[in-house]
């Protein structure tokens, strides 16, 4: 306990206890730490607890002994708005960590913020590093690119939507366990079967309204969430989400969840939706593809199933591909020169595949250069473990539109806590569906008019 | 008691054991949740009655469990908090003697204004201060340190009223009695006032610590190293998982015991406590 | 304000004495403060590059929009709730208490503990009794026709948090409603007695209006607790929500300005707030005085 890489703490008992009981472990101890004294310090602030926290820091723990020049220090710091705030926080205090990890909606902050931010292509190529966009995959490399083509952030850990379904339940409803529900129409009808015969209290829930079941909705539509390229082409974008699609899908949720086929599963990132399905009381449930370690984990009584998002077949006969969330890795200004150089080196490693290829099968993420998923599939992995290329599929499917490349918005955390509130008033029966959206919008864009004044000045 | 009224002393102490069940109901929930595995409390209602995994999950929080959220060991974080109250409790309680000594016992130009720079504090909480305060402690090369914890909170005018107010209870004649001796003001101070003050300051002490063990937003914003966290970031880390299930046994132990040192003192330094809190405040 | 009748004559002494508290006031607090003042006049990046003057722009949007203005009315709503139903249940407390003669040690020890739960733990233990899945009362409640549902209904994320936050505060409220009925004169309770008026009236004519003080005291004190201490508990339960339905004015202070970064705005809220920090604290202190001087 006490991990080897968190710096130097102010006390250290387990040090302690240790060189009391173990003095030959402690003498070992101390000589790693003299040596790692040399090595140049790369603070690397991120938002993965629990098992994904864990495997991050055995990543960077194996980067720490694969050479001795660089260390670096992962520091858990919260959930992702929170590493985002406390990152924008310390870089105004001079006190920011050289690599930050940000969510896929604080990207617009990020790239308005071109004083605070070293692109990494720019880093890379400074740094004599090989980089190469065309290694990634294409909708990765879609959504953090700016205008000009070039990666600004390292992708780390991408996700997209997919959903999850309970086998057994499917079974005892009398569906067949091996056939998920491809379109809205057969979620309901599935759902329906499933609690009238008492399978389940709930047919589906989702995590994530914001996210799932709006921008993904809308990109797999090939419906705009935004004007000018959905945010890609600038700050004056103004949010359109407000459509007839999106307005008839809200409409829906309600309508099942006053049927009681659908539970709301939270704000946010929706926690309850996963307690939900993790105790068998919603059949479905819709998140994003990194919840499969903790479904898997999590799922002891039951066998879990994995599928595509639905969609509706009135809409569109072959959905888009779904947009990516997750997080990128942000290298922040005003470091040394020695400190970029081991940050270069530690992009380099993270972009192997076999690194890639590891941290996509162990969390469900995207693996995210081409390279990885060809080792993945060299090493079996997509055979001996079904349903774990379905994210990739998806996301990759057919040809990305302007709509369903993903969408860039400044103020982005802020506008989703607004969509979340609205999506509550719907629910609550305080709004319908339209006056929901059209406010959300509305709202939206009030903080988008905010953003483009104060990134304008 | 005035009269005998059998029925309405039943009453009342029906009444008083139904009210401490009814405060004491969430605390027990959580001793109950502590015991139980996690299946337990994910398949319904948490059961009434305490569950076989009491040794399970306590060991687990105080050995495993943080390293699984990035927090350091659980006794480490209690050590923090520990530290954290009793640097604020003593901080807090040594310039405030001070300045009560000082705008008490001396006339000087400006006397008012500082009374009232102190009086300001009590108008400014952490939360409306927040990005500001980060900004000068973060210039100040405070953030990650001691110093940075808990200094920005140990100015207090309560506790410099509370003094004061002490003060002018003591009678002149000490004051006059010690300046006959020829005892100038630290001297004064040092042997007349401060044995004065002890239960003051022992009141004073119970309250403070309670105030410093249970601080939460400041901590949170200027400790970026682990080394530095306390129990309270580290039970609101544990319920803040992302795609996973909140580990509600081992929060619940966590949680119980990192209540358990301020309950504690509050309970068996009760006369202190009650004083501390009545005069203080006043 | 007073001193001593005598007094000591150094000059630099009192100075230096103060020094560190005045320090840590300004340094931490009055300039913190002053900064606020400043930022809620400007718009700025949330990076910090760039900072134009814009006015009275932040206090004029806040004051028109309908979303602060429900936040300060759901505060008062909220900081109203949590004081009757923390003095209430304190006064009823200290009332039975105060009954008691040999067992009162035994029950105030009973009920004064919860002071000592911090407001973040009391948030997370009321959460999770509350838990829509596998909370206690939520399944009770259902027994009773009512589906408990704070993730959705603001009603229900209300009542959660008032609860929450009254919680914590009972034994507070209870301690200075008993140190007050043990000091109403025996004798005029006695003199009420051989009148023939019961514990009951006695209570409600004398007890009562004696504590009137100490009500009004611990009226400002427990709005100002639940304005400015109840923090950890909204970010433990609620979060705020659902739809902002428990989003106090220090909530969303943080809200906007750490989470959403809109310094100006939040800053301009700041200034709001400390305002209304200044009256509570005005009436407060003049109320102390005076209580001072009899």
């Amino acid at each position: 306990m006490g991990g080897p890489y968190w710096g130097p703490a102010p006390i250290k008992v387990e040090d302690i206890t240790m060189l009391k009981k173990l003095s030959m472990a402690a003498f070992a101890v101390a000589l790693s730490a003299t040596s790692s004294l040399a090595a140049t310090e790369v603070t690397w602030w991120h938002a993965m607890g629990g098992e994904l926290g864990k495997k991050l820091e055995e990543i960077a723990q194996k980067f720490n002994d694969s050479q001795a020049d660089y260390k670096v220090v992962p520091v858990y710091k919260g959930s992702y708005p929170e590493t985002l705030t406390a990152a924008i926080a310390a870089f105004r205090a001079n006190q920011q960590p050289a690599i930050v990890q940000v969510f896929e909606v604080g990207t617009g902050t990020m790239m308005a913020a071109k004083g605070a931010v070293y692109p990494v292509y720019k880093l890379m190529a400074d740094e004599g590093e090989t980089f190469d966009p065309k290694t990634f995959l294409t909708p990765v490399t879609g959504y953090y690119s700016d205008t000009q083509g070039n990666i600004l952030s390292l992708p780390f850990n991408s996700s997209t939507p997919i959903m999850y379904y309970n086998k057994d339940v499917f079974k005892k409803a009398g569906l067949d366990p091996e056939v998920a529900p491809k379109t809205w129409k057969e979620v309901e009808e599935f759902s329906k079967k499933i609690v009238s015969s008492g399978a389940a209290k709930c047919g589906f829930t989702s995590a994530w309204i914001t996210w799932v079941q709006t921008e993904n909705l809308s990109a797999l539509h090939d419906k705009p969430f935004g004007t000018l390229q959905n945010g890609f082409g600038g700050v004056k974008s103004e949010f359109t989400f407000n459509g007839p699609l999106q307005v008839k899908h809200w409409a829906n949720l309600k309508k099942w969840q006053d049927e009681g086929l659908f539970k709301y599963g939270g704000p946010v990132g929706g926690d309850q939706a996963a307690t939900m399905f993790y105790a068998q009381e919603c059949a479905i449930t819709m998140n994003s593809s990194a919840g499969r370690a903790g479904v898997i984990n999590n799922a002891k009584t039951f066998t879990p199933g994995f599928a595509p998002l639905p969609y509706y077949d009135d809409e569109i006969k072959e959905p888009k591909n779904s947009i990516i969330g997750g997080a990128t890795l942000w290298v922040l200004n005003g470091k040394d020169k020695a400190t970029y150089k081991g940050v270069a080196k530690f992009f380099s490693y993270l972009s192997k595949s076999e690194v890639q290829a590891d941290w996509h099968q162990f969390t469900g993420y995207l693996p995210i250069t081409n390279a990885a998923y060809d080792l993945g599939q060299k090493q079996g992995y997509y055979q001996k473990n079904p349903g774990s290329d379905i994210a990739i599929k998806q996301i990759t499917r057919g040809t990305p539109s302007e709509n369903s490349k993903g969408v860039r918005f400044g103020n982005f955390t802020q506008v989703r806590t607004i969509v979340d509130e609205e999506f509550q008033a719907l629910l609550a029966n305080k709004k319908d569906a339209k006056q929901a959206l059209d406010s959300a919008a509305q709202r939206g864009n009030a903080l988008l008019r905010e953003f483009e004044a104060a990134n304008s000045n | 008691m005035v009269e005998n009224r059998p029925f309405l002393t039943f009453l009342t102490h029906a009444f008083l054991i139904l009210g401490f069940l009814v405060v004491a109901l969430p605390v027990y929930v959580a001793i109950t949740a502590s015991t139980h595995d996690i299946s337990t409390l994910m398949s319904g209602p948490v059961p009434l009655l305490p569950g076989s995994h009491f040794i399970e999950n306590y060991s687990t929080i105080l050995t495993s469990a943080s390293a699984a959220h990035g927090l350091p060991n659980y006794s480490h974080m209690a050590l923090n908090s520990l530290v954290m109250a009793l640097v604020i409790t003593a901080g807090k309680i040594a310039i405030s003697i001070l300045s009560a000594f000082a705008i008490v016992y001396f006339r000087f130009p400006f006397r008012q204004l500082a009374f009232w720079i102190i009086f300001v504090t009590l108008m400014l909480p952490v939360e409306v201060r927040i990005m500001p305060t980060y900004k000068i402690v973060a210039d100040l090369g405070m953030l990650n340190s001691w110093a940075g914890l808990t200094v920005p909170l140990i100015a207090s005018a309560t506790a410099t009223f509370l003094f004061r107010q002490f003060f002018m209870t003591v009678p002149d004649e000490l004051l006059e009695a010690a300046r006959v001796d020829g005892a100038g003001p630290l001297k004064f101070f040092r042997d007349i006032l401060l044995p004065l003050s002890r239960t003051n300051i022992g009141a004073l002490c119970v309250i403070l610590f309670i105030y410093g063990w249970v601080q939460y937003l400041w901590p949170l914003l200027v400790t970026t190293d682990p080394g530095y966290y306390t129990l309270m970031m580290g039970m609101k880390r544990m319920v803040t998982v992302q795609d996973g299930v909140i580990e509600w046994h081992l929060v619940m132990a966590g949680s119980v015991l990192a209540m358990l040192p301020p309950i504690l003192v509050v309970v068996f330094m009760q006369r202190l406590f009650i004083r501390g809190l009545t005069e203080t405040e006043k | 304000m007073d001193t001593k009748r005598t007094t000591f004559n150094n000059r630099l002494l009192p100075y230096l004495l103060l020094a560190p508290q005045l320090a840590i006031t300004l340094v931490f607090f009055i300039w913190p403060a002053a900064q606020a003042v400043k930022s809620s006049f400007e718009r700025e990046d949330p990076f910090g590059f760039s900072t134009v003057f814009v006015g009275f722009t932040h206090y004029q949007r806040l004051l028109a929009d309908p979303n602060y203005l429900d936040s300060l009315w759901r505060t008062a709503v909220f900081a109203v709730s949590v004081t009757v139903l923390a003095m209430v249940l304190g006064l009823a407390f200290a009332a039975a208490v105060d009954r008691l003669a040999r067992s009162a040690k035994f029950y105030t020890t009973l009920l004064v503990w919860p002071y000592a739960v911090a407001p973040v733990v009391a948030g997370v233990l009321w959460w999770f009794l509350f838990n829509t899945s596998t909370g206690l009362l939520p399944y009770f409640l259902e027994r009773f026709g009512i589906r408990w549902d704070h993730d959705l209904n603001g009603t229900h994320a209300m009542i959660l948090i008032i609860i929450a936050a009254a919680w914590k505060q009972i034994s507070y409220n209870f301690l200075f409603f008993l140190a007050g009925l043990q000091s109403v004169p025996q004798s005029l309770i006695e003199a009420a007695a051989i009148d023939g008026s019961g514990p009951v009236k006695r209570f409600f004519t004398i007890s009562l209006p004696l504590l009137s003080p100490t009500t009004f005291f611990l009226f400002i004190i427990n709005v100002n607790y639940t304005m400015f201490d109840t923090f950890p508990i909204v970010d433990a339960t609620t979060g705020g929500g659902p739809a902002q339905a428990t989003t106090t004015l220090v909530y969303k202070v943080y809200q906007d300005g750490y989470v959403g970064l809109n310094l100006g705005s939040s800053s301009a809220q700041s200034v709001l707030l400390m305002l209304i920090v200044m009256l509570l604290t005005f009436v407060q202190f003049r109320f102390v005085e005076r209580r001072v001087q009899y």
